[in-house]
């Protein structure tokens, strides 16, 4: 590790930005509900660089999932400018927009979101599989996942014989198998009770000190504050956006 | 390429856990398709067998064997043409015997007379009736096409002195003699004793029409004495030298009948020339006829099963919307989805195929068994052909559920409860 990782007045270390990841501007959605038109993002510009922790605040309905959502492919804006890595995803086309979630993100969903039928490892090799890696080496690559997440003893259960936050861990595991560019969380502690919420948070907190690239989307403080930038949206505006206290 | 190779795999891993997951549901909706292709299987084996007893018949006319007769087989409109026909008299036969050996190279080369009465057939207290007594000579055996139980056809000097000996067919033999030999017995027909010197091995009948086997064969010269030569009851065969030039020999033939039978040139031939393969021709319509009607009706229990199939994956499709969002998050392309889908739609129509195939098998193994005069036949064209229905059945009942699972947004999906 480079000697610049000095510990902030919290004690905790905060990584340089490296290069811009995420680099969106004006960004627009538009959502028609029958006549009516519901403007889920009103005008978004937001510059993300490798080794940030960020989180996303704001009320129910301002526009965090759907910000979410775009940042992480899965969604285009109705308008707006969209580069990832310097390339513009603003207009690509189903496949092409998979074949980045594949390689450059990783989800973290609040209901973990599981395949129900399919133990651990099975689960954290899926990205794997579609990455089109060998069987030996998705397993070895999943195994070290899980057991970077201290999932090492139970990787054959199914998810019903996992607890929540063990369930999230493999989540995780499942997100940071292919090292993507960026992890990006949706409420991740949001099913689970307070207790794990913090065991969770833990994770990100070394998981970012690793060197990875982290947004979560929260309505707690007390989950924001583990980031080291907060935005906050409200109707889908960016209401501030700074450093974390 | 890799990658889809894993993506097959992972589907059919997938497809069976789902399957295993939903025993109950699962089983119900392979039983239509279980159904579906046991229904189409089994009217496979029976048109199979139609067609190989259909074959077997033909074989017992004689693919060699051009028939001289006053109706040509198959439906004739105008009949009273044919009615008016001068007869075919066993003179005539001789005549074109003569003609045949004095033609150089000729196609044809024997002419034997047949003719023909019905009657009952007594040995002591045993009778048999309705057999059909046939009077010929010695060369028919040349055009035979059945083998001997035991003994011989009868001779040229036993043929052309009207010895009263006779060959019996199959069934004749053992109604008559059961469970002994027939050689040297004496049989009654018309009153007259008739010594039997051979007894033709089993045909089975034609068509299911009638057999092959309830018929006596003696020389036309014994026959002649005891029923006369009346008219119309006469026909003959004429055994060609090579049976891949039966057009030409066919046609041969008709200028040597006509010449035989004095006709005028112009004059429209006065018999007709009748072969197996005029017979298939008119009979293989009627057989591909039945063999549609079959397929049809079987088809519609297949459909039936495929619409069970594609209810089956809409509703899987449904119940795996979120899954189907989170895999698409994980970078599941359009055609990953489709295929797992599709996969699991083929699945259950293999699963269900193989059952359907399997019962069929012991089907026809039961009925070879029990019932061996149904003509059923499994072949393995059959494995090939179900399994390749069961496929395409599971392919395109699942297509439009997958399509639509495969075009789900993600967004939409994930968020789907
Ligand atoms: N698929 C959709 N169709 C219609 N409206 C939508 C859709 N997705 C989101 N919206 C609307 O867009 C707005 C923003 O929704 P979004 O889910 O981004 O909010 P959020 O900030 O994530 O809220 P929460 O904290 O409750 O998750 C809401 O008014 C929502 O109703
Ligand atoms: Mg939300």
């Amino acid at each position: 590790m480079s000697n610049s990782l000095a510990p902030d007045f919290t004690g905790r270390i905060t990584r340089p930005a490296g290069p811009i990841v995420i680099d969106i501007a004006g960004v627009t959605k538009l959502y028609k509900m029958g006549e009516e038109i519901i403007h889920a993002l009103r005008g978004v510009s937001v510059e993300i660089r490798r080794n940030e922790y960020l989180a996303i605040m704001g009320p129910s309905g301002s526009g965090k999932s759907t910000l979410m959502n775009m940042l992480g492919c899965l969604d285009t804006p109705t308008a707006g400018r969209y580069e990832f890595t310097g390339k513009n995803v603003a207009h690509m086309e189903d496949d092409e927009l998979a074949d980045i979630r594949n390689r450059e993100i990783g989800f973290v969903f609040q209901t973990f979101n599981l395949l129900p039928r399919s133990t651990a490892l099975a689960n954290v090799e899926l990205p794997l599989i579609y990455a089109g890696l060998p069987p030996s080496v998705r397993r070895e690559r999943a195994t070290q996942a899980l057991q970077s997440v201290g999932l090492g003893e139970r990787m054959l259960h199914k998810p019903n014989e996992l607890s929540g936050g063990q369930r999230q861990r493999v989540a995780i595991a499942r997100a940071l198998v292919n090292n993507p560019s960026i992890i990006l969380a949706d409420e991740p502690t949001g099913n689970l009770d307070s207790k794990t919420g913090v065991e969770i948070m833990a994770l990100f907190e070394q998981l970012y000190e690793l060197g990875n690239t982290i947004i979560v989307v929260t309505h707690e403080e007390d989950i924001a504050r583990h980031a080291r930038r907060i935005v906050r949206l409200r109707d889908g505006l960016i209401e501030s956006d700074g450093p974390a206290l | 390429m890799a990658r889809l190779l894993y993506e097959l795999t992972e589907s059919f891993r997938i497809a069976f856990a789902q399957i295993r997951a939903n025993k109950m549901r699962s089983a119900l909706t392979a039983l239509g398709v279980i159904i579906g292709i046991v229904a189409v299987t089994l009217m496979g084996t029976a048109i199979r067998g139609i067609d190989i007893g259909f074959e077997r018949s033909l074989a017992m006319l004689g693919d060699d064997v051009l028939y001289v007769q006053k109706w040509p087989w198959g439906n004739v409109e105008d009949w009273w043409n044919y009615q008016n026909r001068p007869p075919l008299l066993i003179e005539q036969c001789e005549a074109l015997n003569r003609v045949i050996a004095s033609t150089p190279n000729s196609l044809l080369e024997v002419a034997v007379p047949m003719a023909q009465r019905g009657s009952a057939v007594k040995v002591g207290e045993n009778q048999v009736s309705g057999i059909a007594i046939f009077g010929t000579t010695a060369d028919y055996s040349r055009l035979m096409s059945v083998d001997f139980q035991e003994g011989r056809f009868f001779n040229e000097t036993e043929s052309t002195a009207g010895r009263q000996v006779c060959v019996l067919g199959g069934d004749v033999g053992e109604a008559l003699f059961p469970g002994r030999s027939a050689l040297d017995q004496t049989v009654l027909i018309k009153g007259q004793p008739f010594t039997v010197i051979g007894v033709l091995a089993k045909q089975g009948s034609f068509l299911g029409l009638f057999s092959f086997d309830a018929q006596v064969l003696m020389p036309i010269n014994a026959f002649r004495k005891y029923y006369g030569i009346r008219n119309g009851g006469t026909s003959l065969r004429v055994k060609v030298t090579d049976k891949t030039r039966l057009i030409e020999a066919s046609d041969e033939l008709i200028g040597a009948m006509r010449r035989v039978r004095s006709q005028l040139p112009g004059e429209r031939d006065n018999f007709s020339i009748n072969q197996q393969q005029a017979f298939k021709e008119q009979l293989d319509p009627v057989k591909s006829g039945i063999a549609l009607a079959g397929l049809f009706i079987t088809g519609l229990s297949l459909f039936v099963g495929a619409i069970g199939i594609m209810n089956i994956t809409f509703v899987s499709v449904k119940e795996r919307t979120k899954e189907i969002g989170t895999r698409k998050a994980l970078g599941a392309r359009r055609r990953t989805i489709l295929l797992q889908f599709l996969i699991e739609a083929v699945s259950i129509c293999l699963i269900g195929g193989l059952i359907g195939l399997s019962f069929t098998y012991a089907v026809c193994l039961f009925l070879e068994h029990y019932v061996p005069s149904l003509p059923v036949e499994f072949s393995a064209n059959l494995v090939v052909v179900s399994m390749g229905v069961s496929v395409a059945t599971g392919i395109l009942s699942g297509f439009m559920p997958a399509w639509g699972a495969s075009r789900l947004d993600p967004v939409v999906a994930l968020r789907y409860e």
